[in-house]
């Protein structure tokens, strides 16, 4: 019988070291995964723009001088008051208000795919943009452009039926728009994404991307929104389209 | 049961041990295997029920995103609309506020994201297990308060009273709090007048993400939503607590019993194109259309929409917004 409370005490050691390897594992411990082994979510398919915040300031071309529910700096106002679309097009700079602090919002479908094994791939059909997003370090690029420099982690729910979501943190931009209608963003901008996947009827998915887009330069503060994408089935819908300065 | 086990095996242990300390080793035997179980039991459920993360606390709206969409009578931008909601909605007078009936209407649970306001988060705790029963969300103005119950307890009967804030269950499921509201009053899903049944169901995913929270609901109603209405708004950690607001409570304001409706026929309400002219904005749209929500749209407005002049009243900063740190 005496045998009994060392056996009492290895059970208790085991389920604890147990739970604790599953702790573990789930923060990262252990030898590193390619991080599409390791997704706690699948984002990987097509997506449809669903558009039901901020229609005035994404469907249409705003007012030129309207720059509503931004917190611009000083500094701003000055692009925000002589925005030029005709001067951006000879500038051959018609894909401003595609890069990285706006893509998310600009009404389409994304087309979201695997590269390699660490690095996740994004093509949008409205301004044919390209985002990757790296898991694994990389050297820097040398010049800024549209959509940067994206760095990519899993972060892992804190619970036993998995899930997670993607964080992607952006540098490295080329100068541009967080509105069609010229609101500025500037170089030093970053942008930090939190990719988010949602349940809907009828076994269909949501994806929602919280974007925070920080600017030195042109924003007093963080600018937030969270637009959402539903899935579909294949890409029947997908409609390549130019960047545009005027719409 | 369980702990009635331990005892009895801890009784049989203690036996064994001389008789000087028989008292104190089967104290302690008893209370390592209490303890021992505990632990267990604690492992093997935790993350089951417990939070994911923490929602307390106070949480500042960012203002961002135009989700209101109440600044003039007739905007359902961003609604999919059925033919009978957007009937009813155009006949809406916005006079029927003062009917004590109709007076909360408008702000159902709904209105907790297409509301200017901020979220106030408290839990409430069996005082035994110390296990979370209910998470409320305050009420703030107009808007009651929400109560989401995370002990697993059943819907009440579909018969069973609806009122404005619902009955409203949760659960943590992948990192996130999920939770779906029913047995709502029937009301409205926009303010001004767009009605919900009360057949409508909300379903609510909160996400935290550092010091922001985005809340996203996916409101559906089978007489007056084509498809749901999505709604994701987002709140920051707010290091000052919100102020306490009461909820809707009616009071007289000159309407007597049995006093009409006010309401406007649906093909005459003056207000209907007042948003289309301010804004250039095709009418389809402002009415709530479903083909208004997707890119397709986009595309086949292209070569008729003309941009409004340039902004030169009100351009810019409404919203709450974060002063950098």
């Amino acid at each position: 019988m005496r045998a009994r409370s060392p056996a009492v005490l290895a059970l208790v050691l085991l389920t604890f070291s147990g739970s604790v390897a599953v702790w573990a594992q789930q923060r990262g411990g252990g030898p590193a995964r390619p991080a599409r082994e390791a997704a706690p979510i699948d984002l990987t398919g097509y997506w449809v723009s669903y558009v039901t915040e901020n229609w005035r300031y994404r469907m249409v071309t705003p007012a030129k001088g309207e720059y509503r529910r931004i917190p611009v700096s000083p500094a701003a106002l000055t692009f925000i008051n002589n925005w030029d679309p005709a001067a951006d097009d000879r500038a051959g700079n018609q894909c401003k208000s595609y890069g990285a602090g706006t893509i998310m919002s600009v009404p389409g479908r994304l087309h979201i795919a695997w590269q390699d094994a660490d690095t996740l791939r994004i093509d949008t059909d409205a301004g044919t943009q390209t985002r990757l997003f790296h898991f694994s370090v990389r050297a820097a690029a040398s010049a800024p452009s549209w959509q940067g420099e994206s760095s990519a982690t899993w972060e892992r729910a804190n619970g036993p039926d998995g899930g997670g979501s993607l964080r992607v943190v952006t540098s490295n931009v080329r100068a541009g728009y967080l509105r069609k209608n010229g609101v500025p963003y500037s170089e030093r901008a970053t942008v930090t994404e939190n990719f988010d996947i949602a349940p809907l009827a009828d076994d269909g998915r949501l994806l929602l991307v919280t974007t925070t887009v920080d600017d030195p330069v042109y924003l007093t503060g963080p600018y937030i929104v969270s637009p959402h994408f539903k899935k579909e089935p294949d890409g029947s819908k997908w409609d390549p389209t130019p960047c545009s300065s005027t719409w | 049961m369980l702990i009635n086990l331990v005892n009895s095996r801890a009784s049989r242990l203690a036996t064994r041990a001389p008789r000087f300390g028989r008292f104190i080793a089967e104290s302690l035997i008893r209370n390592s295997c209490r303890t021992a179980v505990a632990v267990v039991l604690v492992l093997l459920t935790a993350g089951r029920a417990s939070a994911q993360f923490d929602m307390l606390g106070s949480w500042a709206p960012l203002g961002s995103e135009d989700v209101q969409n109440d600044s003039v009578p007739v905007d359902y931008l961003g609604l999919a609309l059925t033919d009978e909601a957007r009937i009813r909605a155009l006949s809406y007078d916005e006079s029927q506020k003062s009917m004590v009936e109709r007076q909360c209407a408008g702000w159902g649970a709904s209105y907790m994201v297409l509301g200017p306001f901020g979220l106030r988060v408290t839990s409430q705790t069996d005082p035994v297990t110390n296990r979370v029963v209910s998470i409320t969300i305050a009420a703030w103005e107009d808007w009651n308060e929400m109560v989401i119950w995370m002990d697993g307890r059943p819907r009440p009967s579909e018969n069973a009273l609806h009122t404005q804030a619902g009955f409203t269950v949760g659960r943590w499921e992948g990192g996130a709090l999920a939770a779906r509201t029913t047995h709502v009053k029937a009301g409205f899903i926009r303010k001004t007048g767009v009605p919900l049944t009360d057949r409508a169901t909300i379903d609510w995913r909160f996400f935290r993400h550092g010091d922001i929270m985005t809340v996203l609901m996916v409101a559906t109603d089978p007489v007056y939503l084509v498809e749901p209405e999505i709604v994701s708004k987002g709140f920051r950690l707010s290091r000052t607590p919100l102020d306490y607001r009461a909820g809707c409570v009616t009071g007289y304001e000159g309407r007597e019993p049995g006093d009409s409706v006010p309401h406007y026929p649906p093909d005459q309400n003056p207000f209907v194109d007042e948003f289309v002219k301010l804004y250039h904005l095709p009418r389809e749209a402002v009415l709530g259309y479903l083909e208004t929500l997707y890119p397709e749209y986009r595309k086949k407005i292209k070569d008729t929409y003309v941009p409004p002049p340039p902004c030169t009243d009100s351009c810019g900063q409404a919203g709450n917004f974060v002063v950098r740190r």
